[in-house]
């Protein structure tokens, strides 16, 4: 299956990535190299076979649910581009 | 008395127990072997005065007789993907530039409460995404290893630890951190002539430790040795409550036990590894290898890992998918590199900052995983690539019944020249094509170098072991690494 730079648009779009028209064009050939190249998993019989979910057979631990941290607003905001009153800020979202 | 700067860890150990310097003079020593490495480009952040902390700190806690810990003096480089507090970190890539971790990596924090100190933050792949450290935001990481034909070309440390292995090629650091996801470690320590080890999956907390794909990311020592490589993963191993893929196991004391006498061992040497233009040094040298384990004690048992050739492909659907995941965090908003143009909203914010702060190989891998993952596509390919990697687990276990550990090249060639192969992302993952299976599989694998190819440059054995037992990949690593005699070093010429 080949995409095409309206798939690659879409792509990019669903990633949140800005690309130019320059940029899709490049992707198109890189992308479907690499996806032919991934389509021979397809030879494969896999009609018999589970999907992996652990590479190390290891039981979900659960912990109390209780508050294990907090008081920690300064360090958490510390790294923000903009942080004001307290909280992460956003261009506006509501119009 | 051997020069500081050429001693490892357990030669810093001893030296310092033994009187013959100071913690101090260690650390200094290196300090300046950083200065002096400037032209390599392996540290992004350099942090002297933790090094010289942590010695002060060994110096006097061996003036009032105590206990040192298994890392006491040794000052050691970061691979930039443990976050470090109050140390910039970034995984090399424009998106995090400026990021000043609030809290410490489980690994590091192990490693400096193992009395670790720590020279810089080391360069690397972007987001530990390559082969050649070729996609770091900050420049390429240039191998201190040169071809012996004169012609003095720049050559590639191996990725994504590239930083790593070219300080501890360059004795600019005694031992370094690195990360594997796909042979991240083995790979460039192969490149290098270092010993690199990955563990099992799961005995070194992913906390702290910047996510590339959850499922294979494991921190490794890269180091000059077998037994330096044994005591530092002693330090960065071991249960922590903050990683759910944690395992809950005391962490043995490898060092102690190293025998490098194999008798009773079976090596399996797996038939689907004999790749298609292999070049004839490397398969010399897995010959090689074989009688060094023989002379060892060990059998040598053939064995088939049928699903070999799809462990690259599975490899490039299921890291690009989970990367897609964990990169999504990196919106602008939180933290890192935010990019609004005038009067855009919320979602053009977001695709400018990924747009202006991803370098090439992380958006195509983000594509890509975004693409499988995508409504319609993912049964076929990531249900798929699951399923298939159930597959190449199984080849393993089958394995096991006839044999203990498996001796396999560790990369298809030696180190290539920057350049050479960062037009092609294909002809790059091909790289991978020996650390990439017992990645998936989740199982422990070392590098030893075991000699040098025609022109002079390291060559790699790869040795990998059942789930937990890396006690026997170190003993058959050491078995090798006694045999092969491998004592040649980069000549200093930055």
């Amino acid at each position: 299956m080949s995409i095409d730079k309206e798939t690659v648009k879409k792509i990019a779009s669903l990633s949140r990535i800005a690309i130019t028209e320059a940029e899709a064009d490049a992707f198109v050939p890189e992308l479907n190299q690499i996806l032919g190249w991934v389509e021979q998993l397809g030879e494969v019989d896999t009609s018999k076979v589970e999907p992996m979910t652990a590479v190390i057979p290891n039981k979900l631990r659960l912990r109390e649910d209780v508050v294990t941290d907090g008081e920690i607003r300064e360090k958490i905001l510390a790294n923000a581009p903009i942080a004001e009153h307290g909280f992460f800020a956003v261009p506006k979202v509501i119009e | 008395m051997t020069a500081i700067y050429q001693l490892g860890i357990a030669g810093i150990r001893s030296g310092i127990a033994d009187g013959d310097f100071t913690a101090k003079e260690v650390a200094e020593t290196f300090i300046a072997r950083v200065r002096a490495a400037k032209p390599l480009n392996a540290f992004l952040v350099e942090t002297p005065e933790h090094a010289l902390a942590a010695a002060e700190a060994t110096d006097k806690a061996k003036a009032a007789g105590e206990d040192l810990g298994k890392m006491a003096g040794v000052p050691i480089g970061m691979k930039d993907l443990f976050c470090t507090q109050g140390v910039e970190t970034t995984a090399a890539s424009g998106i995090l530039k400026g990021f000043v971790p609030q809290y410490e990596s489980t690994v590091s924090a192990n490693l400096f409460k193992a009395g670790a100190g720590m020279l810089g933050k080391l360069n690397l792949d972007q987001f530990a995404m390559g082969s050649s450290n070729e996609t770091s935001a900050f420049g390429n990481v240039i191998s201190p290893w040169r071809r012996n034909d004169g012609g003095n070309a720049d050559l590639t440390p191996g990725g994504s630890s590239g930083g790593s292995a070219t300080v501890v090629s360059g004795r600019i650091a005694p031992a370094a951190t690195g990360t594997d996801t796909g042979g991240s470690i083995r790979q460039p320590a192969a490149f290098t002539g270092i010993t690199g080890f990955k563990p099992t999956y799961g005995r070194c907390s992913r906390w702290g430790t910047i996510a590339f794909a959850s499922s294979l990311d494991q921190a490794g020592p890269m180091a000059h040795d077998v037994r330096d490589c044994a005591i530092m993963l002693e330090s960065m191993a071991g249960f922590d409550a903050k990683d759910s893929t944690s395992l809950d196991l005391p962490v043995p004391d490898w060092e102690a036990a190293l025998n490098s006498n194999l008798a009773g061992k079976k090596i399996g040497i797996p038939k689907e590894y004999r790749v298609e233009n292999m070049p004839a040094d490397i398969d010399a040298l897995w010959q090689k290898g074989i009688e060094m384990l023989k002379d060892a004690g060990a059998t040598i048992v053939d064995v088939s890992l049928p699903h070999t050739k799809y462990a690259l492909p599975a490899y490039y659907i299921i890291a690009p998918a989970e990367a897609s995941s964990n990169l999504s965090r990196y919106d602008g908003v939180r933290y890192g590199l935010r990019d609004l143009p005038d009067g855009a909203g919320l979602q053009d914010m977001y695709a400018a900052t990924r747009e202006a702060g991803f370098g090439d190989e992380v958006k195509r891998r983000i594509m890509i995983g975004t693409y499988v993952l995508s409504a319609g596509y993912y049964d076929a390919y990531y249900t798929q690539a699951q399923k298939v990697r159930t597959l190449i687990a199984q080849d393993f276990d089958k394995a096991w019944n006839s044999c203990d550990l498996l001796l396999t090249p560790t990369a298809p060639s030696a180190a290539f020249g920057l350049g050479e192969k960062s037009d092609d992302p294909l002809a790059m993952y091909l790289n991978d094509v020996f650390t990439v299976p017992s990645s998936l599989a989740g199982l422990p694998a070392m590098s030893v170098p075991a000699g040098l190819d025609g022109k002079g440059l390291p060559l790699g054995l790869q040795i990998i072991g059942k789930a937990l037992d890396e006690q026997s990949v170190f003993n058959a690593g050491l078995a090798i690494e006694e045999r092969a005699g491998f004592v040649a070093k980069p000549e200093q010429w930055w």
